[in-house]
């Protein structure tokens, strides 16, 4: 029985446009002073939070191979016990250094994100008891994105939990899977690419 | 923390008959920006159901007042000062209470402030042209703003924009982000803007035109428009029994 019905539609989705910098990451956009001059979601890291201190460089293509650069990107993740800062978390208190949520423009110049972060905890897979390896939600929106687009980000040392991981093994064309997994750097530096078309197209989810 | 626990296990599932599909010819911008493969369907686990927590304290008192968010002391921008306000809800017409809500837009001339926006539509001093708001009780919002002109873009060869507000939505999970854009009732530039029209379902760009409020305006002051904003609902459980807009 459904107590309480779907009553309104969601909202159609409407391209971000050229300018979401403007909204999102206005110092970007060339509005240094406005919001006391940072953006939300600038810093993810104090010096407090607990975990394994990593960086994240990558850049997103679009079908012709070129960088784009008006594009924002938005990470969404637990913290290094697996837990999230949500009022939906309700399996332990998370790190209140912590707020799991970053966003970085893509750098209008030269289309390069990058986020300093920690990695991850593991948490469990929907309602199971079964572990997902450490990943980080990631959230794309841009001109010419007509409805935004969620994917994630594993971790390329993970070579064991990658490989029983439940979403990655749901994947139908498991030669998609390492547009998942991120490249590792020197320590603690992962590159992470996303490709909106063509060879080598990221894993796009519908969540 | 200012976000109420989402009610349930999930939400109920993306309707993509009312969101335009990746690729649109149309609009030319989306041609090599389309995925082309399908997308993987996962259920909403913990880490779609939670989503970020915006507190008050992380505002200011100003932000969600474009008029004054960006002029100079006793200064204002030039244009049709305009409130727009509303609720913002889940499919099930539950307010979302706490919610980070952005805005960005053209000034009256047509122009946005930024270093790519070439447009001879003069830039405004006065007008920044973003905002940003909380959610109050039962999810309402407003913003102070004044009405952004249209604007011609690279598209076809006259091709213009509609006067809109771009609109940046989160509600408690992750999975309802959401960027959608406003546009005004009476409009006649909506019906023939190829970005509207990558809309698929016609009757659903109603739902992204605000309504003309003589009802809430400030009297030889300021115009108002409604403009309610609905994201993805929660599906109720069976644990859920409290009484309808808890
Ligand atoms: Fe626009």
């Amino acid at each position: 029985m459904t107590l309480f019905p779907k009553i309104h539609q969601e909202l159609p989705s409407q391209t971000a446009g050229p300018y979401v910098h403007i909204g999102c990451t206005p110092q970007m956009a060339g509005l240094e002073t406005i919001y006391g001059g940072s953006h939300l979601g600038s810093k993810m890291v104090n010096e407090n939070t607990l975990g394994i201190r990593i960086s994240i460089s990558g850049k997103i293509f679009d079908g012709t191979g070129t960088p784009i650069k008006d594009g924002i990107i938005e990470l969404w993740q637990a913290d290094a016990q697996g837990l999230f800062h949500s009022p939906a978390e309700n399996r332990g208190k998370s790190d209140l250094n912590f707020q799991g949520w970053g966003r970085q423009p893509t750098d209008i110049l030269t289309g390069e994100f990058h986020f300093d972060t920690i990695k991850p905890g593991r948490i469990p897979y929907l309602s199971s008891n079964k572990l997902q390896a450490p990943f980080i939600s990631i959230w794309v929106a841009a001109r010419g994105i007509n409805l935004g687009l969620h994917t994630r980000m594993y971790f390329p040392e993970e070579v064991e939990a990658n490989a029983e991981d439940p979403v990655l093994n749901r994947l139908e064309h498991q030669n998609r899977v390492h547009t998942l997994i991120a490249k590792p750097l020197e320590d603690g530096m992962y590159q992470f690419d996303i490709v909106l078309q063509g060879e080598n197209e990221t894993v796009f989810f519908d969540i | 923390m200012t976000n109420k626990p989402p009610s349930s296990g999930g939400f109920f599932p993306r309707n993509f008959q009312i969101h335009p599909p990746a690729y649109t010819p149309d609009y030319k911008s989306s041609v090599a920006r389309s995925p082309k493969l399908a997308l993987v369907s996962i259920g909403n686990g913990i880490s779609e159901i939670a989503g970020p927590v915006f507190g008050h304290e992380e505002l200011g008192p100003t932000d969600n007042d474009l008029i004054q968010n960006y002029s100079a002391k006793g200064q204002s921008p030039i244009g049709e000062r305009i409130i727009v306000y509303g609720r913002l809800m889940d499919e099930r017409g539950k307010g979302i209470e706490g919610a980070l809500i952005e805005i960005w837009q053209a000034n009256s001339a047509g122009r946005y402030r930024h270093t790519k926006d070439k447009y001879i539509g003069p830039l405004d001093p006065n007008f920044g042209g973003c905002g940003r708001t909380i959610t109050g009780e039962d999810g309402q919002y407003e913003f102070r703003t004044i009405k952004p002109g249209p604007y011609p873009w690279p598209n076809g060869i006259n091709d213009w924009r509609p006067s809109h507000i771009h609109f940046s939505l989160f509600g408690p999970g992750f999975s309802q982000r959401l960027i959608t854009q406003m546009y005004f009732e009476g409009d006649p530039l909506i019906k023939i803007c190829p970005i509207v029209n990558t809309i698929p379902d016609k009757e659903a760009i109603g739902l992204l035109i605000a309504r003309l409020d003589m009802a809430n305006t400030i009297p030889m002051d300021t115009l108002a428009y409604e403009f309610n904003l609905v994201l993805r609902g929660c599906r109720s459980t069976m644990f859920e029994n409290r009484p309808e807009g808890n």
